[in-house]
């Protein structure tokens, strides 16, 4: 198989617009999670997330900087949010184009959690209060997930493989495993992938705290409230936004002189056959789909430097991911470093795996590895180095990163600084 | 300009992004103002809105240029 490595980074997270001040308030330990003024939680227990920083200006999110008023209309948040994404990728990465066999060698598989569901409840209140006629023409077009992968094929031109994940919190994952894979059976040589997720909305908060989901004991201290490992956690925190990376052969990479951040060594995937919302007791889930990706990287346990946990901050999903990773790196448990971004921007569903697996990227460039903020007393057995509080200077090589969604679907991917 | 033509035109350039000039009476939505199948649902809808008026469907698709609107609100609203 042909190597694949990532030659492009885009984010937009809850901390800033753009990769480069997301990664500097991130190693400055600052949070993303705010009271939500935006609608209305009077009713709802959960009163916290992680939300875009709004407005003009340095990292702040500004939507006409990307689509005109027109174009807007037609596009749901998440679809806004994963265009901004690919837009700094595309760029970072300088592929764009005219070369019409370039372009059909070039694809996008940007997916989502859950898609427009803003559009959805705010059509369904049309269609039922108001008239079938008052609903917008624009309404299936932009609330659908693959419209991403459609609206960034268009704007650059990309004829190559247009494809869209959807794997709830695994999405992100999934997508570049399955972009890489692509790459690598030679199906196209450039793949636009990752995830866009803006479900923060009344239907979308009251769906996660109905499924007693997320976290409601820190509304007077938002902050606070993504605690992975920490005794004192109780739930997720939402968060949205969107990350995509540039996915590129690697030869391919290298005849343009492209600037190289990683290679895609690994990936592996696996289904519990459990429970719809709950991770299998013993974690055997998530420890198949990371041996899996361990396989498929040819590397051995300990050649691990930097972990990227799925951590979510609930009660029982991070001690059963722990307990998967001591178990996949038996005696060697001691020499990685986890720790879970979640802590800082909340959980970013079908975006998260792909916003991890940049930072990952960057832990791997600038050889150090961010903090999981909140983690004041880790539970039990949650012995490994967690990176509690700040970030770490440490030597990163090769970085792992997991995601779990519900369903029961987990996928591992494996990253490596190019030699 | 009739006080419809000027609501119209107004319409149309929100709805379309495009410039004031460019809306003249004879412009066609699709052929001259970059209009697709969507905007024209949109902007029957918008007309609805702003004239209180219903434009049926074997109606609004002989609507193909800004005349068109306008003839047909100073007729029906």
């Amino acid at each position: 198989m042909r190597r694949v490595v990532i030659t492009g980074l885009g984010m937009v997270s809850p901390l800033a617009n753009g990769v480069k001040p997301t990664w500097e308030k991130l190693l400055n330990a600052e949070s993303g999670i705010n009271v939500i003024e935006s609608f209305d939680v009077s009713d709802i227990p959960a009163k916290i997330a992680g939300q875009v920083p709004l407005g003009e200006g340095a990292g702040l999110f500004n939507s006409e900087d990307y689509v005109s008023k027109k174009e807007r209309r037609r596009m749901d948040d998440f679809i806004v949010y994963g265009l901004a994404a690919a837009t700094e990728a595309v760029e970072d990465a300088g592929i764009q184009t005219d070369d019409e066999e370039e372009l059909f060698r070039t694809g996008v598989m940007i997916g989502s959690g859950i898609g427009g569901l803003p559009e959805i409840s705010k059509g369904a209140v049309t269609v039922e209060t108001n008239s079938v006629r008052r609903l917008s023409p624009f309404f299936i077009p932009a609330s659908l997930i693959n419209l991403v992968s459609g609206h960034v094929s268009i704007k650059y031109g990309f004829k190559g493989p247009n494809h869209a994940v959807v794997t709830a919190c695994a999405t992100g994952a999934h997508a570049i495993g399955d972009a890489a894979r692509i790459i690598a059976l030679d199906d196209a040589d450039v793949m636009v992938a990752g995830g866009a997720e803006a479900a923060c909305c009344r239907l979308g908060m009251a769906g996660f705290a109905q499924a007693k989901a997320l976290s409601t004991s820190y509304n007077d201290d938002p902050t606070a409230g993504s605690r992975p490992w920490d005794e004192g956690r109780d739930g997720f925190v939402m968060g949205e936004g969107a990350g995509v990376v540039v996915l590129e052969e690697y030869e391919h990479a290298k005849k343009r002189g492209a600037k190289i951040y990683g290679e895609v060594i690994g990936y592996g995937m696996s289904g519990d056959a459990y429970h719809i919302t709950a991770p299998a007791a013993d974690g055997n889930g998530g420890f198949r789909a990371m041996q899996a990706s361990i396989k498929r990287a040819g590397i051995n346990v300990e050649d691990i430097d930097y972990i990227n946990a799925h951590g979510t901050s609930t009660p029982l999903g991070d001690e059963i991911e722990h307990g998967a990773v001591k178990r996949l790196l038996g005696e060697h448990y001691k020499k990685p470093s986890m720790s879970s971004t979640k802590s800082a921007i909340g959980h970013l569903l079908g975006a998260a795996g792909a916003v991890e697996a940049i930072f990952s990227l960057l832990s791997i460039q600038n050889n150090v590895v961010p903090p999981t903020l909140n983690l004041h007393n880790p539970s039990e057995g949650c012995d490994m180095d967690l990176v509690p509080l700040q970030a770490k200077e440490r030597e990163v090589n090769v970085a792992l990163s997991n995601s779990f969604g519900f369903g029961g679907t987990n996928a591992s991917l494996v990253f490596k600084s190019i030699d | 300009m009739s006080d419809v033509a000027e609501r119209v035109k107004k319409i149309v350039v929100e709805h379309l992004g495009v410039e004031e000039a460019k809306v003249t009476e004879n412009a066609s939505f699709i052929d001259d103002l970059g209009a697709d199948s969507l905007d024209t649902v949109e902007l029957v809808m918008a007309f609805e809105e702003e004239f209180g008026c219903e434009i049926p469907d074997d109606a609004a698709e002989k609507i193909l240029t800004v005349k068109d609107a306008i003839d047909f609100i100073e007729a029906n609203a």
